[in-house]
């Protein structure tokens, strides 16, 4: 189904195929790169924003339910008037899947580059990036390495983009552990549940936790990081692994810390886990949290200039 | 839970009427205040010399807001609360001195303002944290600008609020602390949790 904002992205797309007589993708990918940092940071993916509201009407504490209240009245007015739906933008974090015959692969770092840039001015996002050194803030959320960019290559001619703007709150809850390979499952559960307990209200509860299992100690903060962009309602495909997801979840929402750690039965709105395999000394346990504000977006790109928009429903 | 509307300026009689747990909206005028704000004040206040602003009956709130100035005017865009655990250095001199009656931010505050507010009569209304389009649909207007000198997240701004909330009393003037109430049942619950994973 091609809805009003394809049709417009289309016509905009002939324009610079016919206009100029080339495609010029790398014009696009900036677009709508842009484009998926307003999403982002403006409207929250439906698979959280009916768990708040789940939460919501689920949670016992009269305390707990006015801050999911609170936050649902701020995702709604967010929406409505288009605007950050916290003052804390994040870190500009893109994840690529870029296909092995798409074209522009060189021009996508730049882009993304650029599209920052505006997004900070157009939105407008904070700026948040300061360098170690001269503890100077750049004002236009670029930097050293900044924004992040995770590569992947696939099969095919398509550009898959994500954008993951990531809060300063949440990330500080973030924890590696090394633990004991004797300790296995049992040990990663207890470092769960540990974590959740050190970070309190710290994050903005209802936290989202990634977990990553596994590979060494930065594949695992990766796949946790990564497992954060899995919608909340889709369990891992691994009935084993879905099963440990379900146990973490109900356990942490044991914890009674609650929506901004005022108490109450919603600690956590999901714990998505994935995992790499090991070397047979090691255990790397990270676990990355994310706040009730989870922004991502993504749209995928096709060679023909058409942009398909995969988490938000585009008006 | 009990909901109460408060306009400033707040009396200390119906600050010591509020319980943990109560739910308050504030219409009036708050004053936005960070650490170098606080600090800034404290001085002040030592060399007896007026702040620009009286904040007697007031409402503080630990804030940077991005605000952006149009033809002359400054619009509050975001306005949600810092952490205010940074300010409990200052804050049971900051109640003494100056006769705030709200202390508003995210996360609580400790002991040592817990005591203050006891002592001196204020409460601790904690804010949704991240809810800034909430907190800037609630602020009418900004009132002023003060020690702009400290940065646009540090300065003074004063702000015409109306049902700025929910506010969640986290700390009242009876010596309760709810944070430290969760943190003791989290505490409790910890045990119970490891036994249901078996760890
Ligand atoms: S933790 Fe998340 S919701 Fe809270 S202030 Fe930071 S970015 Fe905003």
């Amino acid at each position: 189904m091609i809805d009003a904002k394809a049709i417009r992205v289309i016509v905009f797309n002939c324009y610079l195929l016919y206009g100029r007589g080339v495609l010029v993708i790398k014009n696009i990918i900036e677009n709508v790169a842009v484009e998926l940092l307003r999403q982002a940071v403006t409207k929250l993916p439906p698979d959280v924003k009916e768990a708040l509201q789940r939460a919501h009407r689920e949670e016992e504490s009269e305390v707990g339910k006015t801050q999911l209240e609170a936050i649902l009245n701020n995702v709604e007015l967010a929406e409505k008037t288009s605007t950050p739906m916290c003052q804390d933008t994040g870190v500009i974090i893109f994840y690529v899947k870029a296909g092995a015959q798409a074209k522009d692969l060189d021009k996508i770092k730049e882009a993304i580059i650029n599209a920052t840039r505006r997004a900070t001015k157009e939105v407008p996002l904070r700026p948040n990036s300061v360098g170690i050194f001269t503890r100077k803030n750049t004002g236009d959320n670029t930097g050293r390495y900044i924004p992040y960019i995770n590569w992947d290559v696939i099969s095919g001619d398509t550009i898959e983009l994500t954008a993951f703007p990531k809060g300063g709150g949440s990330e500080n809850i973030c924890q590696l552990g090394m633990i004991r390979p004797g300790d296995g499952l049992n040990g990663l559960k207890k470092f769960v549940v540990d974590t959740m307990l050190k970070a309190g209200g710290k994050a903005c509860p209802p936290n989202i936790l990634g977990v990553g299992v596994g590979g060494g100690a930065d594949i695992a903060m990766k796949i946790a990081k990564a497992a954060l962009l899995r919608p909340i309602n889709q369990p891992n495909p691994d009935p084993k692994v879905a099963k440990l997801e379900k146990e973490l979840y109900e356990a942490l929402n044991m914890t009674g810390i609650g929506p901004m750690g005022l108490g109450g039965k919603f600690t956590v709105l999901g714990v998505n886990v994935d995992y790499a395999n090991r070397h047979p000394a090691s255990y790397p346990v990270a676990v990355a949290g994310q706040c009730w504000a989870a922004r991502r977006a993504s749209a995928r790109i096709h060679l023909d200039g058409t942009v398909e928009y995969l988490t938000h429903k585009v008006r | 839970m009990a909901v109460y509307k408060l306009k400033t300026p707040i009396s200390e009689e119906d600050v010591r009427k509020l319980k943990v747990n109560d739910v308050i909206y504030i219409t009036g005028t708050m004053v936005t205040a960070r650490d170098s704000a606080h600090k800034r004040a404290l001085e002040f206040f030592k060399e007896e010399k007026p702040l620009p602003i009286d904040l007697q009956g007031l409402a503080v709130f630990h804030c940077g807001p991005i605000v952006r100035k149009e033809d002359e005017k400054w619009t509050v865009i975001a306005a949600g609360p810092t952490t205010s655990t940074r300010m409990d250095i200052f804050e049971d001199e900051f109640i003494k001195a100056f006769k705030v009656r709200v202390v508003i931010g995210k996360g609580g505050m400790g002991k040592r303002t817990t005591e203050g507010m006891k002592k001196y009569g204020a409460v601790y209304g904690a804010f949704t944290g991240g809810a800034a389009v909430l907190a800037a649909k609630a602020i009418k207007n900004v009132e002023g600008v003060e020690w702009f000198d400290l940065g646009m997240p540090e300065a003074l701004w004063i702000l015409d609020v109306e049902e700025f909330g929910p506010l969640i009393v986290a700390i009242d003037t009876h010596g309760n602390n709810l944070f430290e109430n969760v943190q003791k049942e989290v505490e409790g619950n910890k045990q119970k949790i490891y036994e249901r994973l078996g760890v």
